[in-house]
């Protein structure tokens, strides 16, 4: 270890150091809060109203009208009269397909992936080790090579535009579920289990009344998210689910923005609907913000 | 930290009962074979189909000629020779490392940063929840915000700007700014993640380090440079293999703002795949191009593990 040598400094918080960290502090938290304000903002506003009042950071002609047009309530004129595009958007479809996409790919992944790292942390069997390696391998493939071929592969099984079509190829292990759940499998007490063994309990036993309701916490945790990961994903949606009937909210988003007239944009209403979009996210946050916070790090690379 | 290295073997114990001494002689080579294979399975066919056979069938696409219609027709190494005359790849490559520099370059300072002041000056969680927020949320929907607040007309900086005086700036739309936007774009959504990543590394610095430090009379900046960074390197290595890689696959924010314009300002290169592939209907080239982005990505990491020694421990 290096020792320091210089002579005995008075190390005493300087109070203006300390005033100019707080200083920075506040302004990184105004700068993350403050385009979420604006987008509030921005969706409580006229669209009409928005280019005359620019400036100011109250809701520009105060409605809720880019909320209901985004949920086509609104007829087509008052839509126009606010300024939307007055075309319709299944948004609420959207929002269907966001929930039952990412409830498929959670629900699912988090099973399988327990299954297998309880395998690979608590079984012996021969090349345990090599294929944990080769899973582990698989996270540095970068997402955009596979996405080619299993784009061929979903289409030759005819699963374009479906919803399996979209969560198939996380529904069954991603390596960093794997990974994340063998840690804390490893890292848990064997007693009870070699206790229940002795009694003569299988491992499917052991595995779900033992192993499984011990690591709710962090099956908790990786439940979040995967969900927020499958909520957010924009790619492989694109790819594989662009038909109206089934695009979850990210792509919904981007034909929403392409739909609105050159000139000018239906900012209210896509801002209006980005907050949509973000609120189930925005609202898990608000339940499970700990929780999250705590989970990243080390084992939260991702 | 979570160990890499691959669990502690101990003995499986099994039942004591009714087994011949032949059976436990062949479960003792086979272990849990049976079982393991079952609970491993579901996940096993996940991998097989969906990581190990499309990266072989990636590489051999990248051989042929291939517009989904039809069969692929091998054509040796036809689509690299042309990728290295193609002047939009060379254009795709410049772009995406511009990208590069300027995201992670911005993104690993501020998190630094960041890092030090949810350690040292406010270690609640609420604050590091925050600074985490705009993680949390879609790519698709953090660039349609900035993109509103970038407007060129009566976005809400560029009236900022106004008042102090500066004359606008077409954010998106300039052939010079589209870029550095995007990267900025992408610093403001990840910085706080990055900065959680750093911080869980500073936690699990020892603090008795610190109050020897402190006793011998250092520094802030003496700690800072002789005990904070040393050892912080191997995590500060960590996270940047981990948003490098990120970073080289910018996709969805290029996408939805601007589409690769203005000309060829943001065509980043996995932007440049997917125009090869699905607009154009060329799947040799498109996956030609993503063996290039992953033999690129896999030479980043292992220079950054060799260059910056990572997988050593200053704490020993």
């Amino acid at each position: 270890m290096t020792t320091l040598t210089s002579a005995a400094r008075r190390r005493r918080p300087i109070n203006w150091g300390r005033v100019a960290s707080w200083a920075a502090l506040v302004l990184a938290i105004v700068v993350t809060v403050g385009p979420f304000l604006w987008m509030l903002r921005t969706a409580l506003s006229n669209n009409h109203a928005l280019a005359s009042q620019s400036s100011s950071l109250l809701p520009a002609d105060f409605t809720w009208g880019a909320f209901a047009r985004v949920f086509g309530l609104q007829s087509q004129a008052q839509a126009q009269a606010e300024g939307g595009s007055g075309a319709s958007i299944n948004f609420w479809q959207y929002l269907v397909n966001s929930v039952i996409v990412s409830t498929m790919i959670t629900a699912s992944q988090v099973f399988f992936s327990s299954l297998a790292a309880y395998a690979f942390a608590r079984l012996q069997w021969p090349g345990r080790d090599k294929v944990f390696a080769l899973f582990l391998g698989t996270l540095l493939v970068p997402a955009i090579f596979t996405a080619l071929p299993n784009f061929l592969l979903i289409k030759n099984i005819g699963l374009l535009n479906t919803y399996l079509g979209i969560a198939l190829p996380s529904m069954l292990m991603t390596p960093f579920a794997v990974f994340f759940l063998r840690q804390f499998f490893l890292g848990m007490s064997r007693e009870v289990e070699e206790a229940a063994m002795l009694d003569g309990a299988k491992h499917g036993r052991i595995f779900f009344q033992i192993v499984l309701p011990n690591a709710a916490a962090p099956l908790a945790t990786l439940c979040l998210l995967t969900f927020i990961a499958a909520w957010n994903d924009y790619f492989w949606p694109l790819l594989v689910g662009n038909d109206p009937a089934i695009r979850v909210l990210t792509v919904g988003l981007g034909v929403f923005k392409s739909q609105s007239p050159q000139g000018a944009p239906d900012w209210s209403g896509l801002m209006a609907a980005t907050l949509v979009s973000a609120l189930p996210i925005l609202l898990l946050f608000v339940a499970f913000g700990k929780k999250i916070v705590n989970s990243i790090g080390f084992s939260g690379i991702k | 930290m979570t160990t890499t290295s691959v669990g502690t073997r101990k003995p499986a114990r099994r039942s004591t009962e009714s087994d011949g001494p032949k059976r436990t002689a062949l479960r003792r080579g086979l272990g849990d074979l049976r079982v393991a294979l079952l609970f491993v399975a579901p996940a096993l066919v996940g991998f097989v189909l969906f990581y190990l056979v499309p990266t072989i069938r990636g590489i051999y696409l990248s051989f042929t000629d291939y517009s989904i219609l039809g069969n692929p027709v091998w054509v040796g190494v036809k689509n690299y020779v042309k990728i290295f005359q193609d002047k939009l790849v060379w254009n795709a490559m410049g772009v995406t490392l511009e990208y590069v520099l300027l995201n992670i370059g911005f993104q690993t300072v501020i998190a630094l940063g960041l890092a030090l002041l949810m350690y040292h000056v406010a270690k609640s969680t609420l604050i590091r929840g925050v600074l985490l927020l705009p993680y949390l949320v879609a790519n698709v929907i953090v660039a349609l915000l900035w993109f509103w607040m970038l407007d060129y007309q009566i976005g809400i900086v560029n009236q900022v700007l106004q008042w102090i005086g500066i004359p606008r700036v077409a954010f998106f739309g300039n052939e010079f700014w589209a870029i550095p936007t995007v990267a900025f774009v992408n610093v403001w959504r990840h910085m706080g993640y990055t900065a959680l990543l750093i911080f869980a590394g500073l936690q699990a610095i020892p603090g008795h380090l610190y109050e020897v430090a402190n006793l011998d009379g250092a520094s802030k900046w003496q700690t800072f440079w002789k005990i904070t960074m040393p050892l912080l390197r191997p995590v500060l290595l960590l996270v940047m293999v981990v948003t490098i890689t990120g970073s080289f696959q910018i996709f969805d924010t290029v996408a939805v703002t601007t589409q690769g314009g203005p000309v060829n300002a943001s065509r980043v290169i996995q932007y440049y795949i997917y125009q090869r592939a699905f607009s154009q209907q060329d799947f040799g080239y498109g996956s030609a191009l993503s063996v290039i982005l992953f033999i690129i990505l896999a030479i980043v990491a292992f220079l950054q593990m060799k260059f910056l020694r990572g997988n050593e421990n200053d704490l020993s």
